[in-house]
């Protein structure tokens, strides 16, 4: 199958069309809200929140019995909450330190679920199937009800976003000078915390527990990479999730075997290694770049240097050199020194060598230069 | 109970020992969730390592995902060091991708690898006994606690030659240094332990139970006592008592044992985190009241202390200028009646001899902040106790 | 002679997890003074200043800016944190910091809008910092971060100025752009008070000193209470002020 069939295929399949919808937005509510949740170092709170949201999950049917994915949903966003603040719970009224309260609600409500789910499997009740499409998620259960609600919940939180947006910022930025300006800081903070919850619970039937933190970090992680503004940052992060969303469908569409929660996470891991190489002005790449280009001309400025302290010891700054004495200075070579002709700093004649008045001049300035900044 | 029944509690509770020990460390490291991390990200590890090995319990095998295990905290460390993105960031990037890698491994291979996520994740501790070891045609027990009897050993050696390097490395990593242990060398042996702990524990109780009574008996013991001896006992005892409660849970509900006894670790862990003599949250916010009560004493003496003038020793003075309450100042005016700390000349408060004395010493204590300025303090007041 | 009282402090105690930080501190700040709060660390100065900013909440006295209560008066007050206290590598630019301090003036929802971003580019210039209006935070050194918080809380447009040690870690032209400033506030009779670290500085920076280290020890005009003897109370050792140099 090509890309064009395959295009044509989203447009005219109503269950590919569903899928890629959902992952798309579901993508892009994630990344956006994922924003927030890196930029206050909250990056593991959703890997704690999706496991916590499992009992609930669990418990919503036990209760109503139903299949009915908006229930269930409901259950998850209230195990959810309950767990985000008996985390915060325990780290502020015991010692424990919050990778042990995350690491402790993650383990403990996941397991009491699994409990829950393996219970709800024994019993005698045929609606029962499907309750495990939340640990790994499945796609392909998505109707186009789960698309409407995310995109509600997907409007709803961009309104949020433009209306608060100022004082998200300032929050996430400056916590303490916000309350000095008289803004209830702890509304904003429920307001956050509120939609990343929802966020992750939404992802649950599509991309499961386990995964979830990914599709709240990568996007974020990605975005941050490429721009200095929060702003753009948001957006770009809601446009890589939505990416990942609509290629990993797209991928695990036209293979056998792959699930799409998995895939979806490798094109967002995959956007977070470009990211974190090519980008211009943090990538590693380029970094490493200017790390090579700085050390160059460090050699070279430090050989110049050395040239001008043998220049400076004769009245005549151009009196030639032989070139021998340069060999016990460290970092000299025939590179450095060719590159230095290059530059018009120093003139060859044979075997010697002869500073120009270029190449002083320019010595004495880095010379300057570098007892200054000793001061 | 039959014999299928007593191996699996052996086995459940082997497990809970093995990962004990090296979760009392991440805990007090700070690192708990990296052992989250590594028991997705061994995932894999395991595939690959079956590929190679075609058997589960191969010891290749094992080593094979725990370097998987190692790949993942040196993995998160570059991430980090790279400062591209903040610490905790770089752990949750790293998981779920190699989690995701290998569950896409084993999609794409379903016929040849009788692997099973669900499997993983979980554990089926239910069918341990029936993997039998065969030495020479005999049959020696389940495979499963085989594997993880040599785990445990390994690590209880390890613990027992290497405890004080690891205490002092845990505690203050610069002494440690300075005394000439390398805090990498303990770093990476106890990534390596955990990583062995959480590979040989998968199979028979899931990825997600490793990180519960890796962390869950630790944190538990952590609440109850600072001791690290004391909290290595406490934490083994919490693993094993949930790990054999657990299953008779599992086995009265007809659920998963997994589940049952993270279930037990969590009903533990709430338990202590309620009613814990000194760390509970019912004993704090009691302290706390406590503290309230003998902060605002110490407050209003002090300020009697520091005012001649009369207008600010008036009784009427505390509610309006102090900004308490009615019934907060009341309490607080009793309470220093009662123990002979003021005198109350109509409506004007002052100090006492004993109330004088008692506020030099207390501001002296909060000054420097000497507990020994405190010690005799506590026999002769009420205050500061707890 | 200083009559105003800018900030009223009556018998505040507050505590960390209800171990006692700061006990019965009175003080009265007059207007138009240039302080200095000093003492030891863990003296509790950091604590003062966020308790009459209501960041933390003590548990017994009060507060008063010009006499009201400081919930009412918050216009008057501008603040500059710590400059460890946020991370600096957040997506955001010199500008953008600056123009948070509108955002008290402008309520909730309310955007800045073309008048708080002039507001915010005279507070840069101020500073000498509007040629780097546009540069990601964390590409400005510690002092330039110093002076983009200082701007950030000038276009507030206080009367009082409270700074958590705005001298910690920042170059000599900063410090000089900084303590210039100080003092043109001061000339415009504001009010500026300042946790502050280096005690030989204490007499050529300030007009106004409070020693604290958990209760206060002294407050007043540097000419006059600025002495060994305060010194040795506050920091416990024999301390001497001509040991400078």
């Amino acid at each position: 199958m090509d890309i064009t069939e395959y295009i044509q295929l989203v447009f005219t399949d109503y269950t590919l069309r569903t899928i890629t919808l959902g992952t798309a937005i579901l993508g892009a509510v994630t990344g956006m809200l994922g924003s927030f949740a890196v930029l206050r170092k909250q990056s593991l709170l959703g890997d704690a929140i999706s496991h916590a949201a499992l009992p609930g999950i669990a418990i919503a049917f036990l209760i109503t019995g139903a299949k009915n994915s908006n229930v269930l949903l409901l259950g998850a966003l209230i195990s959810g909450l309950v767990g985000t603040f008996w985390i915060r719970g325990i780290i502020k009224r015991t010692h424990l330190k919050s990778d042990t309260a995350l690491g402790l609600i993650l383990s403990l409500f996941f397991g009491f679920g699994m409990l829950l789910l393996t219970f709800i499997q024994k019993q005698p009740n045929a609606n029962q199937a499907g309750l495990d499409k939340y640990l790994f998620g499945q796609a392909a259960t998505l109707v186009e009800s789960d698309v409407w609600l995310m995109v509600i919940v997907t409007g709803a939180c961009l309104i949020v976003l433009l209306l608060f947006w100022k004082e998200f910022k300032i929050l996430l930025f400056d916590a303490d000078y916000t309350k000095t300006l008289g803004f209830n800081t702890k509304f904003i903070d429920i307001l956050i915390t509120t939609f990343i919850v929802l966020a992750i619970v939404l992802g649950l039937q599509t991309v499961g527990v386990v995964l979830m933190s990914a599709m709240l970090l990568a996007p974020a992680a990605a975005a941050r990479q490429w721009t200095n503004s929060l702003g753009i940052m948001v957006f770009l992060a809601a446009i890589f999730g939505a990416f990942s969303g609509v290629f990993g469908t797209a991928i695990s569409a036209s293979q056998n075997n792959l699930s799409t929660g998995p895939v979806i996470v490798i094109i967002a891991g995959v956007f977070v290694l470009i990211s974190f190489i090519f980008s211009p002005s943090r990538g590693l790449l380029f970094k490493q770049i200017r790390f090579i280009k700085n050390r160059r001309d460090l050699q070279l400025h430090k050989t110049l240097a050395f040239m001008y302290h043998i220049a400076e010891t004769h009245d005549d700054i151009s009196h030639p050199h032989t070139i021998k004495i340069l060999n016990n200075f460290q970092g000299f070579t025939k590179g450095t020194l060719q590159k230095l002709v290059d530059k018009h700093y120093v003139t060859l004649h044979g075997s010697d060598w002869s500073l120009t008045k270029e190449g002083f001049k320019t010595a004495s300035n880095l010379y300057n230069q570098q007892s200054e900044n000793n001061e | 109970m039959s014999s299928a029944q007593i191996e699996i509690q052996l086995i459940a509770s082997l497990v809970a020992i093995a990962c004990a020990i090296p979760g009392t460390f991440l805990v007090l490291r700070k690192m708990a969730m990296i052992s989250d991390a590594i028991s997705h990200s061994i995932l894999p590890g395991i595939v690959i390592g079956f590929f190679i090995t075609q058997d589960l319990n191969s010891p290749l095998l094992i080593l094979l995902a725990a370097l998987t295990g190692i790949i993942t905290v040196i993995l998160v460390e570059y991430i980090q060091k790279t400062g591209l993105v903040k610490e905790d960031t770089a752990i949750g990037l790293v998981f779920p991708i190699l989690f995701s890698i290998g569950v896409i491994l084993i999609a794409k291979n379903a016929n040849d690898i009788h692997l099973d996520v669900d499997a993983v994740l979980l554990g089926e501790l239910a069918f341990a006994p029936f993997d039998r070891l065969l030495i020479a045609g005999v049959d020696v027990g389940p495979k499963s606690l085989w594997i993880i009897g040599s785990i445990l050993l390994i690590t209880i050696g390890l613990l027992l030659a290497f405890f004080k390097e690891v205490k002092v490395s845990t505690f203050d990593a610069g002494l440690a240094a300075s005394l000439g242990f390398s805090p990498a060398v303990i770093h990476y042996g106890l990534m390596t332990v955990s990583s062995v702990t959480t590979v040989g524990a998968f199979d028979a109780v899931g990825a997600i139970l490793v990180v519960a009574l890796m962390i869950a008996p630790a944190a538990t013991a952590y609440l109850l006592t600072t001791n690290l001896k004391r909290m290595l006992v406490y934490a083994i005892c919490f693993g094993v008592f949930s790990a054999i409660s657990g299953y008779w849970l599992a086995h009265f509900l007809d659920a998963s044992i997994a589940g049952s006894i993270t279930t037990m670790l969590g009903v533990i862990f709430l338990m202590v985190y309620l009613f814990a003599p000194s760390k509970g949250v019912i004993a704090v916010l009691y302290r706390e009241r406590q503290q309230r009560t003998e902060v605002s004493l110490l407050t209003f003496l002090l300020h009697l202390r520091n005012h001649n003038e009369e207008e600010e020793r008036h009784v009427n003075h505390l509610n309006e200028h102090i900004n308490w309450q009615k019934v907060r100042s009341k309490t607080v005016l009793e309470l220093a009646l009662k123990n002979n700390m003021i005198l109350i000349d109509n409506n004007i408060v002052s100090l006492t001899k004993k109330g004088k004395d008692f506020t030099s010493q207390a501001i002296d204590y909060i000054i420097t902040n000497e507990d020994s300025k405190i010690e005799h303090m506590k026999d002769d007041f009420f205050l500061f106790r707890g | 002679m200083k009559n105003n009282i800018a900030v009223k402090v009556d018998d505040l105690t507050v505590a960390y997890n209800y171990k006692p930080v700061l006990w019965d501190i009175d003080l009265e700040i007059p207007e138009g003074v240039l302080m200095a709060i000093v003492g030891p660390n863990g003296a509790g100065k950091s604590t003062l200043i966020k308790s009459i900013l209501g960041i933390l909440k003590p548990i017994a006295g009060s507060v008063s800016i010009y006499g009201k209560s400081y919930e009412k008066q918050r216009a008057l007050v501008a603040y500059v944190p710590q400059k460890g206290s946020v991370d600096w590598d957040f997506p955001t630019t010199a500008l953008d910091v600056v123009m948070m301090g509108t955002y008290g003036s402008l309520g909730w929802i309310k955007r800045p809008g073309q008048k708080e971003k002039k507001m915010a580019l005279e507070a840069l210039e101020k500073v000498g910092m509007l040629s780097f209006k546009n540069r990601q935070i964390s590409q400005l050194s510690g002092g330039q971060q110093q002076r983009i918080f200082l701007a950030r809380a000038l276009v507030q447009d206080a009367s009082i100025y409270f700074m958590d040690e705005p001298f910690q870690g920042v170059d000599a032209t900063t410090e000089i752009a900084i303590i210039n400033i100080l003092k043109e506030l001061r000339k415009a009779n504001k009010t500026v008070i300042v946790v502050h670290h280096d005690l030989q500085t204490v007499p050529e920076y300030f007009d106004w000193v409070t020693f604290l280290n958990v209760k206060k020890i002294a407050t007043g005009p540097v000419k006059d209470i600025f002495n060994d003897d305060n010194l040795t109370k506050t920091y416990g050792i024999n301390y001497k002020v001509s040991i400078q140099e």
